[in-house]
């Protein structure tokens, strides 16, 4: 069983479907029992990081989310749920995430090559940092669809895979049981199931 | 690379796609469902419904369909048609949609782009521009095309942006449904202006107007179209072939 957390942020439908898709058993829920019954976590995501981050905090979910992590659960974060599992993030002033990685989060503004469109909205390609269970139905090159203005750095040691975007962007980390992507693995088809699939049979290790 | 995106939009009536042929192994080419898989396994990047159906037993029926899509295939989905409040938005994105059009809901209350940026992201609003020209002048036009809103295009289009629309489909009319190529001229006006993707709309005839209006038109985001899909005048996997051959960035 995956428990797809829902917290209040974005639309769990195509996600929910994409698992159903691949034969996994969701279920998405809030409750901290069900979550600590699941097998793994995935923590999906999209809207401001402050908002995202407070709503974890209220709900206690912060604290419960650490503790299955701690056990050794694998967990999976999308988009700005990705974002989450790092120290901090720089989007509109200073906030802290769950600190689960290690690295924060920074606006594309300035940081990728002039002239290029914010948000990064559609397909790009990945490259590959390491090699990883993750990526057992992954190439080289495949792509996937990004929706972002924000990304991770200064996290060298959990990078999986990253895109170019006139910068050398965060597409997927993983470091111990924890991991995500910068992606919409439930929007990029074929290949978006496998990283999904992957996931699902991956122990955490 | 971040690669150019080709949009099929399918017009869906009464829970039924409006036109098209029979592609083989298609069974049913009026079905959404059927259509959808079928240009998302040709290598669509991401899809357009747009629901032309005026009645409410119709808009029931569009979001049954949107949902079994939905169910189904996994690339973006972007629905547009009869979306004039942040309930028209909440209803379409809870049944799968990832982005939302608006048109002559805009134009009518502006204030609706940035009431729903502000609840579902910038990224997931598009406006979309009806765009004729007028005395010389790009005017933008509602209701289908049909009413002369007196507005300039591309100020209106800069206030759509300002008020937090993530993406701009423009739709020349001038160019629609002529088969002689994208207005490049409008469509360098509109990218010159603003800084989110833009798609452009009307006018494709064949592989060689996406060929060009990706070559001329190097800060263009997407080319959608229709009727050239649906009649199988251009095959979505002949057409990423030509643009790959072509340098351009393709998904494939």
């Amino acid at each position: 069983m995956i428990a797809v957390i829902d917290y209040g942020v974005g639309n769990l439908f195509s996600l929910t479907s994409s698992l159903e898709a691949i034969g996994a058993e969701v279920c998405v829920t809030s409750d901290p029992e069900k979550i600590r019954q699941a097998d793994r976590i995935i923590l999906p995501g999209v809207g401001a990081f402050a908002d995202a981050a407070e709503k974890l905090r209220s709900s206690g979910l912060d604290a419960v989310i650490k503790e299955e992590v701690a056990l050794g659960k694998p967990i999976f974060g999308i988009c700005l749920g990705m974002q989450l599992l790092f120290e901090k993030s720089y989007e509109y002033g200073e906030h802290s995430g769950l600190g689960l990685l290690r690295g924060s989060v920074i606006g594309m503004e300035g940081t990728v090559a002039q002239g290029l469109k914010i948000p990064q909205i559609g397909w790009n390609s990945l490259s590959f940092a390491k090699e990883h269970p993750l990526l057992k139905y992954t190439r080289e090159g495949d792509f996937v669809y990004f929706v972002h203005s924000y990304y991770a750095t200064g996290c060298e040691d959990s990078l999986l895979t990253f895109t170019d975007y006139g910068a050398k962007i965060t597409a997927s980390v993983v470091r111990g049981n924890v991991a995500g992507a910068q992606f919409h693995p439930e929007k990029s088809g074929e290949v978006g199931l496998g990283i999904l699939r992957a996931f699902c049979e991956w122990e955490g290790k | 690379m971040i690669t150019k995106r080709i949009i099929p939009c399918l017009d869906v009536k009464n829970g039924r796609v409006v036109k098209g042929v029979n592609f083989l192994g298609v069974a049913d080419v009026s079905s959404p469902i059927d259509l959808a898989k079928h240009y998302s396994d040709s290598g669509a990047d991401e899809l357009v419904f747009y629901d032309i159906t005026a009645s409410s037993e119709g808009r029931a029926l569009f979001t049954d369909i949107l949902r079994e899509v939905a169910k189904r295939i996994f690339i973006p989905l972007t629905v547009g048609g009869g979306i004039n409040t942040v309930e028209d938005f909440d209803r379409v994105l809870k049944c799968g949609a990832d982005k939302v059009s608006v048109n002559s809901g805009a134009i009518k209350n502006p204030e609706l782009i940035r009431e729903a940026a502000q609840l579902y992201g910038n990224q997931c609003v598009v406006i979309s521009v009806d765009i004729k020209r007028v005395n010389g002048v790009f005017t933008v036009f509602s209701k289908g095309g049909r009413e002369n809103t007196g507005m300039e295009a591309i100020s209106w289009i800069k206030r759509c942006v300002e008020l937090g629309a993530g993406e701009v489909v423009v739709n020349s009319i001038d160019t629609d449904g002529v088969k002689g190529g994208f207005d490049l001229e409008l469509l360098r006006l509109v990218c010159d202006a603003v800084n989110v993707p833009v798609i452009a709309s009307g006018g494709a005839g064949c592989v060689d107007d996406f060929v060009t209006l990706f070559k001329q038109i190097p800060t263009i985001d997407a080319g959608l179209a229709a009727s050239v899909f649906h009649f199988g005048e251009i095959e979505i996997k002949d057409l990423k072939k030509s643009l790959w051959e072509n340098g351009i960035s393709v998904r494939i």
